[in-house]
């Protein structure tokens, strides 16, 4: 399935960052393992709004007033284009004219009314609360799966062997394909979004390689109709007409590229908190009615999504001059940490009670997914800890994180008390 | 107490009705709506001041002390 591989570009050299108020980097190393201090200088600055002339330029608003304002503002901030760079500049990437699937886009997140109005109108009821309990039993068995391989070591990698493992597996059996895809989506999101701003070569072909693959099982289910998403997406009709392929192919690559890396980027961070925080690991064991207000906890403390917004026409946004065609980096978990909103905001407070938390943004935009994340972080927490409730970080100074667009753990060691197979 | 979800803030988050889940009731599309016309039970209005205090749009109203 998976052609040959670019090998992995090196991170391209970039001159270090002196003042990250006006000079940001977000794909600085140190920035991705650790954010918050910058967040926290530029949000308690006399500019809360930071530009950065890196990437083309962007802004990078850090308070969670300003970001609720420019989410819910879609006339000035559109969602044409929400990567927060753009793809292969550093590399001087271009690419090939004419390539294949070139024109194919991921709506509704890729669109501004009226395109998004029914495009995610088709997307939410599957993303339903009541959908997505469906799908709970088969969430849990498999995280039992993935701890009996390693309950009897003592050790595991949380983020490779567990949080990784968990949301492509769940995809793949919402889209009824193959189990075995699993580790070919993971690596396809992982060039596509993750290492795709420094490598777009691979990115673009991994994009191809995805298409390709969602093309064949969309004509097949417009013959063979099952019970899956893609056979929903093929069977719907919006104003008496089927479903163009086309778009049924943007969606489908949305659900992958999006309904993966979160995800896994969420539970691993929260994994990585509870390693360190016996006394949040028991609050959760010891009070399982509350394992909804825990996990809102860690999703607003680790919010793994950044997303950005282009600026569709010249608006002065309190004082800053923002251009038509410049990005807007949507810093959702630094509105998150913002403490004239969340009282001791730079701490969990496991059963904290009072927690509008914008981990999935806010307005038009809200992630379609929240529901599914949701319930897989839940479950995942919940037979961790219940399988092995006393854990802890093996090597804390190795735990390697991804960051940039979705940030969290990507490898983690972490030993226990060896314990026996379910 | 009487409250209200605001149809045109309501983006389906889901907050009210996992806090509230007598309080709220939630359509095909995630988007919520209040149970008995938005009259709260006595002794239900902590709750329904929870699902207030969490909803990320503001999108409930307290129409009724």
């Amino acid at each position: 399935m998976v052609a040959e591989k670019t090998p992995p570009a090196p991170p391209p050299e970039r001159a270090p960052v002196t003042d990250w108020k006006t000079d940001y980097e977000i794909f600085d190393a140190g920035y991705i393992k650790d954010p918050f201090p910058v967040w926290d200088e530029i949000r308690s600055s006399e500019c809360p709004v930071a530009h950065s002339d890196r990437h083309l330029g962007s802004w990078m608003p850090t308070r969670y007033e300003d970001l609720f304002a420019i989410a819910q503002d879609i006339q000035h901030f559109s969602s044409r284009d929400v990567l927060v760079a753009p793809f292969g500049v550093e590399q001087g990437y271009e690419p090939e004219e004419g390539q294949e699937f070139a024109e194919v886009a991921a709506p509704p997140i890729t669109a501004d009314p009226p395109l998004h109005t029914w495009t995610r109108k088709l997307l939410l009821p599957p993303f339903s609360m009541k959908s997505v309990a469906k799908w709970e039993q088969l969430t849990r068995d498999h995280c039992n799966d993935l701890i009996d391989a390693f309950i009897e070591k003592g050790e595991c990698d949380g983020a490779i062997e567990y949080a990784q493992q968990i949301p492509p597996y769940v995809i793949a059996a919402m889209l009824g394909v193959e189990k075995g895809m699993v580790p070919t989506f993971t690596e396809w999101v992982r060039e596509v979004l993750e290492q795709g701003f420094a490598n777009p070569e691979a990115a673009a072909q991994a994009r191809i390689q995805m298409l390709t693959f969602l093309w064949g099982h969309i004509q097949d289910r417009r013959a063979n109709p099952g019970d899956d998403l893609i056979s929903y997406l093929a069977q719907a009709e919006v104003d008496g007409a089927p479903i163009p392929d086309q778009h049924i192919l943007g969606t489908g690559f949305l659900i992958v590229v999006a309904g993966i890396d979160t995800t896994w980027s969420s539970i691993g961070s929260a994994l990585w908190h509870l390693a360190q925080n016996p006394a949040d690991r028991q609050h959760i064991i010891d009070h399982p009615e509350m394992v909804n207000t825990a996990i809102e906890e860690l999703l607003r403390a680790y919010s793994p999504v950044t997303m950005a917004r282009y600026v569709a026409e010249d608006v002065d946004y309190k004082g800053c001059p923002m251009k038509e065609g410049e990005r807007v980096v949507m810093n959702f978990p630094a509105a998150n940490r913002d403490p004239e909103k969340f009282p001791d905001a730079d701490k969990v407070v496991i059963d904290r009670a009072k927690n509008p938390h914008i981990a999935f943004g806010a307005g038009i935009h809200r992630c379609a997914g929240s529901n599914l994340a949701r319930m897989e972080m839940r479950v995942s927490v919940q037979e961790f800890l219940r399988r092995i409730p006393d854990f802890e970080l093996a090597d804390p100074e190795n735990v390697t994180w991804a960051g940039g667009q979705v940030r969290g753990p990507r490898s983690m060691r972490v030993k226990f008390p060896a314990g026996g197979k379910a | 107490m009487k409250i209200q979800v605001i149809e045109e803030k309501c983006q389906g988050h889901n907050r009210c009705f996992v806090v509230a889940p007598d309080l709220f009731e939630l359509d095909d599309y995630g988007y919520a709506h209040a149970t008995n016309g938005g009259q709260v039970p006595p002794g239900e209005e902590e709750k329904a001041r929870l699902a207030i205090e969490n909803c990320p749009e503001n999108a409930i109203i307290v129409i009724e002390e």
